[in-house]
């Protein structure tokens, strides 16, 4: 399926002459290069995010203190949460896709390299717009989800919506041509013999996560504009005051945030079915239902919106069908967690870095998870919802899960991006200091949550117990902040003194341990041939190759 | 463990919510229990050791994922139930008549009218113990987000919307209650207390707000007045028996009754009062309350008007 047209693009790509000079970076349209510059801006904007947090987390170490000015704090809480979903979450996943599914499937470059660097730099642009509005008079201060009428000028006069409204619009454009390349690419530039149940299942995910980019994005956009159409025009669509609706916004904006969660997390899952199966020596327990409780999950992820909502008010039967649908969800990521650890069993795990942060993705994704589906009882709902109790569950979800399988996806395929290793004895320092840092700050949240301590709050009366737990939650950020710097250094040190690495240091499966590290510009003078889920395995195994043994199997 | 409001319910409302949270945790803890005793299991026993022989390669089996698909589809439908049973009684229907109370969300205070008796207060709503009351609740601004963990379910408080809740306490005390929903630069100091009576405590509580307080006519106090009406206080506060009647700030009129001002960023005491009006600032930053830049002397002639408040 491969072929003609990719050859096309190849040769119509204006030449850039090998070398590391920075023109070769931004005039690239090198998939290999521009998923680098995506993880690379992930990195600096997460250092960003992290320190804006350490921040909040300093102004919150005690009751009433003023280390920060309120509207400051109402700052930070928007831009974390808007860089660390958009301008790191986005760009890691993302990035990560861009380097490895063109290599996954063994083709040579995404299906519009040109798109693709454009989705990079619109992206960049959109976060460098946002912070921007920092020296242009005020950051936006109305929370991720700007409820309107907040969010609308007679509440926020200032220019810091408007440069949130029109940065994400322009994340929300360069994401959205990412994900129409990935569909493109994945369905068209397959290598010989890769058919869709052969593909990676971290191809599968990106190719799934693609389409809920592809619909839900449009709303994301669709709602800012409306937003910018109502603060310079007037058009009150979100104005009760003028017979507009202050509803209508949450409908639109969780329409499309909570798809976007699940785009945040299905290629966590993804890098999770890579690593898990390649360190236990197993493939993957039962590639079919990881591959299909996606598909599951990427349905029923636009019939739940409304469980952001049941504060609202909106009625019961309201709130019990959007409850179902959540509920529902439970099962196809139960159906994963138990698929992962089952591949575990029987296995021959080895603890590497990569393995260690899988394994703890299982753990921290779990507790997420449940507590999630606690939300969908929809009375706990009621009480739980806007509180601490949320901030603890968002972070289980977005840093316990995406975040440790992001951490894994790099321990295990920094060695393909560079060359080199990552420390495996200061990964595992990492990994531990996370793990204590991650649980010191967010375990306790649940408990502020259940003791009545609203979310998004600049400070608090001294209550019983509310300073002692804000103050682990704090020294547990401060320790994040400290693994976090570690693996900065980690990451930069590798560079020049890791180990060298090889094709294949793991003992992959998958195409890209097949070619150099990094792989070349056309990535592979040969692709090996494909019979089967894990061609490497084939390979090396010619008298076991997945076909006879599966065929055993039955 | 105190403070632990979810788990220490003071109404049947809040407590219907409190066990069904306890069961649905203990069915999440088994959950968890149970999948991290699976990781657990694996990690140790099927961990490298050298010499071991390359693991068998099995690709799954359709039975035991059929019944790990099966497995959460049961326990979900038996929390959907859990779930259905509880709804009614921690958030019971609602009537359509006229509501007892109503409570407008500002930024960042409450305003609590009393409809049957006409008593209008702010940021703390007083209740006879054990009687149910319905409270409809209107924003005078953004969505805020009406809260009280021990008494009842949060709702929304949404502007162009009437949403509408039941409020009650078993037992007098004084409940801790808060905005919920982020509203703007002071969302943190828009808190409320719900103090509940006995029923005769609470009739007296009444009979006091219906009370007009005279005006003082001598002394520090009668500058105070004064000021309160030769100033602008009076473009924004309401206190009964002056000609102060504007809505837009907190009504006035039993101030020295209560027990937190400014949305509970301070105790009512007359020191906080007197910072509070010296420079609001220093004790909410950009509250709606201007900076009149009053002299120290007319600061204490308010306070000691505002302290005759009761």
């Amino acid at each position: 399926m491969s072929g003609a047209v990719l050859d096309d693009e190849i040769v119509a790509a204006p030449a850039v002459a090998e070398g590391e000079g920075l023109l070769n970076w931004v005039a690239s349209v090198d998939h290999k290069k521009i998923g680098l510059m995506y993880l690379i801006s992930g990195f600096v904007f997460f250092a960003i995010g992290g320190f804006e947090a350490l921040l909040m987390r300093l102004q919150l170490a005690w009751p009433r203190l003023n280390v920060l000015a309120p509207d400051t704090y109402n700052q930070l809480f928007t831009m974390h949460g808007t860089t660390m979903i958009f301008l790191v979450a986005t760009p890691w996943l993302v990035g990560i896709a861009t380097y490895l599914v063109p290599l996954m499937i063994g083709a040579r470059d995404m299906a519009s390299p040109r798109l693709n660097a454009l989705s990079f730099w619109i992206h960049a642009f959109g976060g460098v717009m946002m912070y921007f509005s920092f020296i242009a008079g005020g950051a936006p201060n109305v929370g991720w989800f700007a409820y309107a009428p907040l969010s609308l000028r007679s509440f926020s006069p200032l220019a810091g919506v408007d440069y949130w409204a029109f940065g994400l619009l322009a994340i929300g454009i360069g994401t959205l041509a990412a994900g129409i390349n990935f569909i493109v690419t994945i369905v068209t530039l397959r290598a010989p013999g890769m058919t869709m149940r052969r593909v990676p299942l971290f191809v599968w995910m990106m190719f799934i996560d693609a389409w809920l980019i592809l619909l839900a994005m449009p709303v994301l956009n669709a709602s800012l504009v409306l937003l910018l159409v109502d603060r310079y025009m007037d058009a009150n669509i979100f104005n009760a005051a003028a017979g507009g609706s202050a509803v209508l916004w949450q409908h639109y904006f969780w329409a499309f945030g909570h798809p976007e969660v699940y785009i945040l997390v299905l290629p966590a899952f993804g890098i999770i079915s890579e690593v898990i199966p390649v360190f236990s020596g197993k493939p993957i327990f039962g590639y079919e239902f990881v591959a299909g409780s996606t598909l599951v999950i990427g349905f029923l992820s636009f019939a739940v919106w409304a469980h952001h909502m049941f504060a609202v008010g909106l009625g019961h039967a309201f709130d019990l069908a959007f409850a179902a649908g959540t509920m529902l969800i439970a099962v196809p990521t139960g159906v994963k967690i138990f698929s992962w650890t089952a591949t575990m069993f029987g296995g021959c795990i080895r603890f590497t870095t990569a393995m260690l942060f899988a394994v703890g993705f299982l753990v921290m994704f779990t507790i997420g998870g449940l507590s999630g589906v606690t939300f969908a009882v929809v009375p706990i709902d009621w009480q739980m919802t806007d509180s601490y109790y949320v901030v603890a569950h968002l972070h289980y979800v977005m840093f316990g899960g995406t975040l440790f399988a992001i951490f894994a996806g790099f321990y295990y395929w920094y060695p393909k991006f560079t060359g080199r290793m990552l420390s495996e004895k200061w990964g595992r320092v990492h990994f531990w200091l996370t793990v204590v840092g991650f649980n010191g700050t967010f375990l306790v949240q649940h408990l502020l949550g259940m003791m009545g301590m609203p979310r998004r709050v600049y400070t608090y009366p001294d209550l019983p117990w509310w300073g002692s737990l804000n103050f682990i939650s704090t020294a547990g950020a401060f320790t994040l902040g400290a693994s976090v710097l570690l693996f900065l250094w980690i990451v930069l040190s590798s560079r020049r003194t890791g180990m060298p690495a090889g094709n294949n240091p793991w003992g992959g499966w998958t195409l890209e341990w097949a070619t150099t590290s990094p792989p070349p510009a056309e990535n592979f003078d040969l692709v090996p041939p494909i019979r089967g889920r894990r061609p490497l395995w084939d390979l090396t195994h010619p008298d076991r190759t997945d076909a006879i043994m599966s065929a055993r199997a039955k | 463990m105190p403070g632990l409001d979810t788990f220490n319910p003071a109404s049947p409302e809040a407590q219907a919510i409190a066990r069904l949270f306890g069961r649905t945790l203990v069915v999440m803890a088994a959950i968890f229990v149970f999948v991290a005793a699976l990781i657990t299991i694996a990690i140790v026993r099927y961990r490298a050791r050298p010499g071991a022989p390359e693991p068998a390669q099995d690709f799954g089996s359709l039975r035991l994922e059929i019944a790990w698909t099966i497995g959460p589809v049961v326990i979900v439908i038996l929390l959907f139930g859990l779930t259905v049973h509880a709804m009614r009684t921690a958030d019971p229907p609602k009537t359509d008549g006229a509501p007892d109370l109503r409570v407008v969300g500002h930024q960042w205070w409450w305003e609590v009218n009393y409809l049957q008796s006409g008593v209008v207060t702010a940021n703390e709503i007083h209740i006879p113990a054990g009687r149910q009351l319905l409270v409809e609740l209107h924003s005078a601004d953004v969505i805020h987000d009406f809260w009280v963990p021990r008494l009842a379910r949060k709702i929304d408080v949404i502007p162009g919307r009437a949403n509408r809740v039941w409020l009650r306490a078993g037992e007098p005390g004084v409940y801790q209650g808060a905005c919920a929903e982020f509203c703007g630069n002071q969302h943190a100091w828009m808190r409320f207390i719900v103090v509940a009576h006995r029923p005769p405590e609470f009739a007296a509580w009444q009979a006091m707000m219906l009370h007009v307080p005279a005006v003082p006519t001598s002394g520090i106090a009668a500058r105070g007045a004064q000021i309160f009406r030769d100033q602008a206080c009076i473009n924004c506060h309401t206190i009964v028996g002056t000609p102060g009647n504007q809505r837009i700030g907190p009504d006035l009129t039993h101030l020295a009754t209560r027990r937190i001002i400014a949305g509970g960023a301070a105790e009512n005491s007359p020191g906080n009062l007197g910072r509070w009006l010296a420079d609001p600032n220093s004790i909410k930053p950009a509250s709606h309350m201007p900076n009149f830049q009053f002299d120290e002397s007319e600061v204490a002639a308010l306070v000691a008007y505002l302290e005759t408040l009761k």
